[in-house]
C-alpha cells in the first residue's frame, strides 16, 4: 500500500474486524465473576411510588441484589456545567427520589448471575404507585416568557405592511434515535478504581461526569468506548443506567453489566423533543424578504431544561432586514430529550425550508431562484463574513444534476411510468467549528506510526480519517498506522458530536507530527552514523518520511526509522493540543457548512402509495478528507431523511404516558426498500478558517434539508401541504 | 420473561400429550408448541405469553407440500414460510399466497416463520404487547386500551366494544381467498375445518381467537385443486415499502367469461378481526360487467359494515382503493 492522502478514498481500516465479529462492542466485554442487572421501569407516567416489595425477586434463583432507592447508596449530582464542559441531560442520579415522571423512569434494578434470572427478579419486583394523569399532550404552549434569541429591525411591522406574508405553523413529531447497538454499561471496580465501558460517543465527558456523580477522582475513573454501533446523538452524554452499573459493581465487588433494552431506548436514553414553529416571512412582490420570524416551542422533562434551539440557522440563513426568533419550553411527563443528529437545524430548517417553499408558490416564482434572491452576503445575524459560503453553487450544480429546468410548477402536473411525480428543493447548514483536543502520535523504528486521542469513532469513520491525516501529514501508508482511539487514558479528545472530530483533531495531529519529526531531527544531528551528525536541525527537512538537507532533494536522504534505530530509539513521541472555536466570543467569521437537497416522490393515488424515488445533495463542506465515509454521512443522513419526513414518530398514550410503539416493527424507520436513488456531490472548496487542512465535518448536514425538500415534492405531487410531520398516507387520501 | 420447561415432541401424538396439559389452547396457555417461533418468543420475551413449558415441534415430519390425488395441494405445519412462497406449484397455481408470503415480515423471518405459526400469529395491537396496560384480549375484563388510545393499525369490520384487534397475517387473507381448509390432531383425534370457520370474532371473549382446545396440533393446511382460469393478486398498502403489516390488503381469485365475472373470491386483510372474506363484494361481482363501477360497488358493499375508530377511519377509502385496485389488476388483459 502507498501513502493514502487525504482526499483518496481509503476502505474503513476498522472494516475487516466489524464483519468478521472481531470488533468489541460494549456489551461484547465480559470478565469473570460478571453479573448482569436489569432496570424495573415504572408503569405510570405521573405520582409517586406507594410501595416496593423486593421480597420475592431478591430470593429468587442466581440474585445478588435487588437495588432501589433505599438501598443504592449515595449516588451524587453533577453541578452544572458551563457549554459541554461535564454534561448530562437527564440530571437526576437514578433513585433519588420516589416521584414518578415519565413512564419507564427506573425505580430499581435486580443484579443476578445470569441475565434470564436478573429479568424474571426485575418482573418479580412489586412496586405499587399514587398515579397522578401524565401529561405527555402533543400541543405545546411555552411555560413562562419565550426567550428572545435574536432580533434585527422592525420585524412586526416589516411584516404586516410585506406584500406577501406567509404564516404557518410546523411540528415535528418526537424521534427516537434508535441505533442499532443497544446501549449499554460493563462496569468494573477493583476496589479502588473504576473501568467502565460505554456506549458513549464522548469517552472523556462520561469520566468527568461519572468521577462526580460517583463521588471520586476523575483518576479513578477510566472509560473505554472502542467502537459504537452508532448513536445520532444518543450517546453523547451520560444516562442514569450507567450509574446503575457502577454503584452496583463497587458494592457487590464484581462486574456488572446493564443493557438497555429496545423498549427502555424509546424510554431512558434521550429522544428528539417535539417541536412546534410558527414561521412567518413578509416578502415584496420581487420576492426579497422583508421580514423573518420564527418562533419556536420545544417540550422538555418535567426536571431538565432541553432547549432543541430550533432557530439555530436561522439568522444567517437568508437576507432580511427585519428579524425575530424565539423560543420556548413546555414541560411534560417525558424522558429528558437530547441531540439527535442535526439538533435545532434539522428541525428548524424543516420548518424555515417549508416556509420559504410556500412563499416561492405564493409568489409564483421558482424556488430555487427565491433562495438566490435572499442570499447574504454575509452572517446578517453575526455581522461577521462568512469563512466560506457557496450555498448558490449548491443550488446550481444540484439543480443541474437534478434537471430542475424539466420542472412544470403545476400540482400533479408531471408524470413517469404512469406515477405521478413531485418536485421539491431545500437549502440545508451545520455549524462548522471545533472542539479543543489533544492528540499523541508517534513515529516508530518499523516505520510506523501510532496516533492517539480520547475521542471516539461512532461508527462515521474516525479511524480511516485519522490514518488519512496522519498518512498525508508523515508519508507513511495508511496501513502502517496505528489508530487507538476511545479510552480516557489518551491524551483528552473531542466528543463526537456537532460533526466536529475530523477539524478538531487536525490542528492538533498536525502539530503533534510537527513535535515528533522535529525530535526526529534532533536525533539525526546528535547521532553518529547519520549523514546529518554535527548539522543544525534547521538545515534539515523532513518530506514523506525521508529526513534530509533543505538544499538536497530526498532522494539524498534517509527514512526516518533509519535514524531512529541509529539513535537506538523505539520512536519519537509528539503532543499536539488544539483550542476550541465552538463557544468562543471572540470570532472573526461566521463558520459554516451548506448545500442544497433536491427530492421526488412518487405518487399512486389509486392505491395512496408515497415514495420517496431520488434525491440529488450538494455539499459544501470545505476539503472531503476521505470521501468514501463522507459520501456515506450523506447518504444515511438521506435515509433518515426518509424516515423522518414519511416515517418516524414517538406516540405516546394520552392516558398512561406510555410511548407505546416502542420498538423497531411501530416505530418505523426506512428500510433498504424505502431508499432512493441518491446522488451525492461535494464542492470542495477548502475552508482554512478552520483548521489547516480546511476539513469540516459531514456528519448532520445531510439531514437538515431533506424533509423539507420531500414535503414541497409532496405538495408538488399531491396539493396536500403537511406541516405536522411525518406525513401519513390518511392526509393525502382525500 | 419467565422460566419455562423445554422439551422436544418425539412425535405427533407426543406433542398432543404434552399440549393437553394445558387448560386452555388460547391466550393463557400453559403450554406452547414452538415452530420458527418469531411470534411466540417475542411475547415470551414480553410476558404477554407465559407458559410453563415450550415444547418444540420442529422434529416433527410436518415439513413437505404434497400434491394429493385428487389435485388438492396439502402443505405440512411446519413448511417454512419462504420455502411455501417459492414452490413451484404455489408460484404456478396459487400465486396470490405466493405473493402475500412474500409482502409479509423480512426474508430473516419468513425464513424461520412456518405455516402453522403464520396461521397463529397474534394481533400486533400496541396494548396487547405492553404487560402493564389494560387489555382484555391478554387480561380478560381489564379492558381495552385500543378503543380510547392509538388504533391506527386497527380494525374496522368484525370488531366489538371489547376489542379491536386486528389479525395481521398476510398469508391467512390469501388462504381465505383460495377456500383452504385446515387440518387439526387432538386429544378427539382428527378434523378439518374450513378456515373461515377457524377464526372467531371477539365478541365478548377476545382472548379466544380460534376452535383451538388444549393439545390441538395443526398438521397441515390443504387448498382446493388450483382453480381453472383463474388470475390471482394480492395487494397490500402500507406506510412503508416492505417490513411493515398491511394497512389495508386485498386477495383475489378471479375468473372472466365474456366480460363478466363467473368466479370471483374477495378477502381482506389489515382492517379486520379475523382474515376476512368478503360476501358482499362477491355478491356485488358475480355475473356482473368487468368494469370500475362494478369494482366500487364491490368495495362499497365490502365496507359497508365497517365501524372506524379514533385514528383509522382511513382504513374504510384505502380498503376502498385496495379492492378497486387489486380487481383492476386481477382482470387487466
Ligand atoms: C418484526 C415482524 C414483522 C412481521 N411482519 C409480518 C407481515 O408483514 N406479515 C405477516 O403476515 N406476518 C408478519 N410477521 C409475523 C410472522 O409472519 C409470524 O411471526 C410467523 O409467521 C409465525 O410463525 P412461527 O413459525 O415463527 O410461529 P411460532 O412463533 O413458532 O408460533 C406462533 C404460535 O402458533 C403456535 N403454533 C405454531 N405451530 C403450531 C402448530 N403446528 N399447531 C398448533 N399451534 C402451533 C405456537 O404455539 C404459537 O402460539 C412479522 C413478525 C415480526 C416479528
Ligand atoms: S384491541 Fe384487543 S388486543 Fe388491543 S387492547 Fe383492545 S382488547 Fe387488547
Amino acid at each position: 500500500m502507498t501513502v493514502s492522502p487525504a482526499g483518496s478514498s481509503v476502505p474503513r481500516i476498522e472494516g475487516p474486524l466489524k464483519v468478521s465479529g472481531i470488533a468489541t462492542y460494549t456489551s461484547d466485554f465480559n470478565f469473570p465473576g460478571l453479573l448482569y442487572a436489569v432496570p424495573v421501569c415504572a408503569t405510570i407516567g405521573s405520582g409517586t411510588i406507594a410501595g416496593l416489595d423486593t421480597s420475592v425477586a431478591g430470593s429468587m434463583p442466581g440474585v445478588q441484589a435487588v437495588y432501589h432507592r433505599a438501598n443504592i447508596g449515595r449516588i451524587y449530582r453533577s453541578a452544572p456545567d458551563e457549554g459541554l464542559g461535564t454534561h448530562l441531560d437527564e440530571r437526576r442520579p437514578p433513585f433519588e427520589d420516589d416521584v414518578i415522571r415519565y413512564y419507564g423512569q427506573y425505580v430499581a434494578a435486580a443484579v443476578a448471575d445470569t441475565y434470564e434470572q436478573a429479568i424474571a427478579a426485575a418482573n418479580a419486583v412489586k412496586v405499587t404507585y399514587d398515579a397522578k394523569e401524565p401529561d405527555v399532550r402533543d400541543q405545546l404552549e411555552p411555560e413562562g416568557q419565550p426567550n428572545l434569541d435574536g432580533e434585527r429591525g422592525d420585524p412586526d411591522a416589516a411584516f404586516d405592511s410585506a406584500p406577501v406574508k406567509i404564516d404557518q405553523t410546523y411540528s415535528t413529531p418526537v424521534e427516537t434515535h434508535n441505533p442499532i447497538e443497544l446501549h449499554a454499561s460493563v462496569a468494573v471496580w477493583d476496589g479502588q478504581d473504576f473501568t467502565l465501558y460505554e456506549t458513549t460517543q464522548g469517552v472523556v465527558n462520561h469520566r468527568d461526569v461519572a468521577a462526580e456523580m460517583l463521588g471520586v477522582p476523575k483518576e479513578r475513573v477510566r472509560v473505554i468506548s472502542r467502537f459504537l454501533g452508532s448513536g445520532f446523538g444518543g450517546k453523547l452524554f451520560p444516562w442514569p443506567h450507567s450509574f446503575i452499573a457502577a454503584a452496583a459493581a463497587r458494592d457487590l465487588n464484581r462486574p456488572v453489566k446493564l443493557v438497555v433494552s429496545r423498549d427502555m431506548m424509546f424510554q431512558n436514553v434521550g429522544h428528539r423533543p417535539r417541536t412546534q414553529q410558527r414561521i412567518r416571512l413578509g416578502a415584496g412582490s420581487d420576492g426579497k424578504l422583508v421580514a423573518l420570524m420564527h418562533d419556536s416551542l420545544n417540550h422538555t422533562s418535567i426536571l431538565d431544561d432541553y432547549q432543541e434551539n430550533c432557530s439555530e440557522a436561522t439568522p444567517y440563513s437568508y437576507s432580511t432586514p427585519n428579524f425575530r426568533a424565539t423560543s420556548g419550553l413546555a414541560r411534560r411527563n417525558v424522558g429528558t430529550p437530547t441531540s439527535m443528529r442535526g439538533p435545532g437545524a434539522v428541525p428548524g430548517l424543516y420548518a424555515l425550508e417549508s416556509a420559504m417553499d410556500e412563499l416561492a408558490i405564493a409568489l409564483g416564482i421558482d424556488p430555487v431562484e427565491l433562495r438566490l434572491r435572499n442570499e447574504p452576503n454575509k452572517d446578517e445575524g453575526l455581522d461577521l463574513p462568512f469563512s466560506s459560503r457557496h450555498l448558490v453553487e449548491c443550488l446550481a450544480v444540484g439543480a443541474k444534476r437534478f434537471g430542475w429546468s424539466g420542472r412544470d410548477p403545476r400540482v400533479g402536473s408531471m408524470r413517469k411510468n404512469g406515477l405521478i411525480l413531485g418536485w421539491g428543493v431545500a437549502g440545508c447548514s451545520w455549524i462548522a467549528e471545533r472542539f479543543a483536543a489533544q492528540v499523541a502520535v508517534d513515529l516508530r523504528d518499523d516505520g510506523s506510526a501510532r496516533v492517539a486521542t480520547a475521542t471516539q469513532d461512532i461508527g462515521t469513520g474516525t479511524y480511516t480519517v485519522l490514518a488519512n491525516v496522519v498518512s498525508e501529514k508523515t508519508g507513511i501508508p495508511a496501513n502502517k498506522i496505528e489508530v487507538v482511539l476511545g479510552d480516557t487514558n489518551l491524551p483528552p479528545g473531542p466528543i463526537s458530536g456537532g460533526s466536529m472530530v475530523t477539524a478538531s483533531v487536525i490542528p492538533a495531529v498536525s502539530q503533534a507530527i510537527e513535535s515528533a519529526q522535529q525530535r526526529i531531527l534532533m536525533a539525526a544531528i546528535e547521532t553518529e552514523g547519520t549523514p546529518f551528525y554535527g548539522l543544525e536541525a534547521d538545515a534539515l527537512a523532513f518530506s514523506g518520511g525521508i529526513v534530509h538537507r533543505k538544499n538536497e532533494g530526498p532522494e539524498r536522504g534517509m527514512a526516518f526509522e533509519k535514524i531512529l534505530a541509529k539513535a537506538k530509539a523505539r520512536s519519537t513521541s509528539g503532543l499536539g493540543k488544539a483550542e476550541a472555536t465552538f463557544g468562543s466570543e471572540d470570532r472573526k467569521f461566521s463558520q459554516h457548512s451548506f448545500g442544497a437537497q433536491f427530492a421526488e416522490v412518487t405518487w399512486q393515488p389509486e392505491i395512496a402509495r408515497l415514495r420517496v424515488s431520488r434525491v440529488v445533495t450538494v455539499i459544501d463542506a470545505g476539503r472531503i478528507i476521505n470521501p468514501k465515509p463522507a459520501r456515506n454521512q450523506i447518504e444515511g443522513s438521506v435515509v433518515m431523511g426518509v424516515g423522518m419526513a414519511l416515517l418516524e414518530a414517538t406516540e405516546y398514550d394520552a392516558r398512561f404516558g406510555a410511548p407505546i410503539n416502542n420498538n423497531l416493527a411501530d416505530y418505523m424507520v426506512a428500510t433498504n426498500a424505502d431508499a432512493p436513488q441518491i446522488e451525492v456531490t461535494f464542492l470542495d472548496y477548502p475552508d482554512r478558517v478552520l483548521n489547516d487542512m480546511g476539513a469540516r465535518g459531514v456528519g448532520e448536514i445531510g439531514l437538515a434539508g431533506i424533509a423539507a425538500a420531500i414535503t414541497a415534492a409532496v405538495y408538488h405531487a399531491t396539493g396536500v401541504r403537511v406541516r405536522n410531520l411525518p406525513v401519513r398516507l390518511e392526509e393525502l387520501l382525500a | 420473561m419467565e422460566m419455562f420447561a423445554f422439551s422436544e415432541a418425539a412425535g405427533v401424538e407426543d406433542a398432543i400429550r404434552a399440549g393437553a396439559e394445558s387448560g386452555t389452547a388460547q391466550q393463557g396457555a400453559r403450554v406452547r408448541f414452538v415452530a420458527g417461533g418469531t411470534t411466540l418468543l417475542d411475547l415470551m420475551k414480553l410476558d404477554v405469553e407465559r407458559p410453563l413449558a415450550v415444547v418444540d415441534i420442529n422434529g416433527l415430519p410436518l415439513d413437505t407440500v404434497t400434491k394429493l390425488t385428487d389435485g388438492r395441494l396439502k402443505i405440512g405445519a411446519l413448511v417454512r414460510n419462504s420455502d411455501l412462497a417459492y414452490h413451484p406449484d404455489v408460484r404456478s397455481n396459487y400465486a396470490v399466497l405466493s405473493q402475500a408470503l412474500l409482502s409479509g415480515a423480512s426474508a430473516q423471518l419468513r425464513n424461520m416463520a412456518t405455516t402453522g405459526g403464520n396461521l397463529l400469529q397474534r394481533t400486533r395491537c400496541m396494548y396487547f404487547r405492553n404487560r402493564a396496560l389494560p387489555c382484555n384480549k391478554r387480561e380478560p375484563g381489564s379492558g381495552c386500551s385500543a378503543i380510547e388510545g392509538e388504533n391506527r393499525s386497527l380494525a374496522i369490520l368484525g370488531t366489538s366494544a371489547h376489542c379491536i384487534a386486528t389479525n395481521p397475517s398476510d398469508m391467512n387473507v390469501a388462504l381465505t381467498a383460495l377456500g383452504a381448509v385446515i387440518q387439526i390432531e387432538g386429544t378427539a383425534g382428527k378434523r378439518e375445518v374450513p378456515i373461515e370457520a377457524f377464526f372467531f370474532e371477539p365478541g365478548d371473549t377476545p382472548e379466544r381467537e380460534n376452535v383451538l382446545d388444549p393439545g390441538d396440533l395443526v398438521t397441515s393446511v390443504t387448498l382446493p385443486p388450483p382453480p381453472q382460469n383463474c388470475s390471482q393478486v394480492y395487494l397490500k398498502l402500507r406506510d412503508r415499502a416492505s417490513y411493515e403489516f398491511a394497512l389495508a390488503s386485498a386477495a383475489i381469485v378471479a375468473s372472466v367469461d365474456n366480460g363478466t365475472f363467473s368466479y370471483i373470491r374477495v378477502a381482506l386483510g389489515g382492517v379486520a378481526s379475523k382474515p376476512w372474506r368478503s360476501l358482499e363484494a362477491e355478491e356485488q361481482l358475480y355475473d356482473q360487467p368487468v368494469d370500475e363501477a362494478s369494482f366500487r360497488r364491490a368495495a362499497d358493499a365490502a365496507l359497508a359494515g365497517a365501524r372506524p375508530q379514533s385514528r383509522n377511519g382511513f382504513k374504510i377509502e384505502l380498503a376502498k382503493r385496495c379492492i378497486v385496485h387489486a380487481l383492476g389488476v386481477a382482470t387487466a388483459s
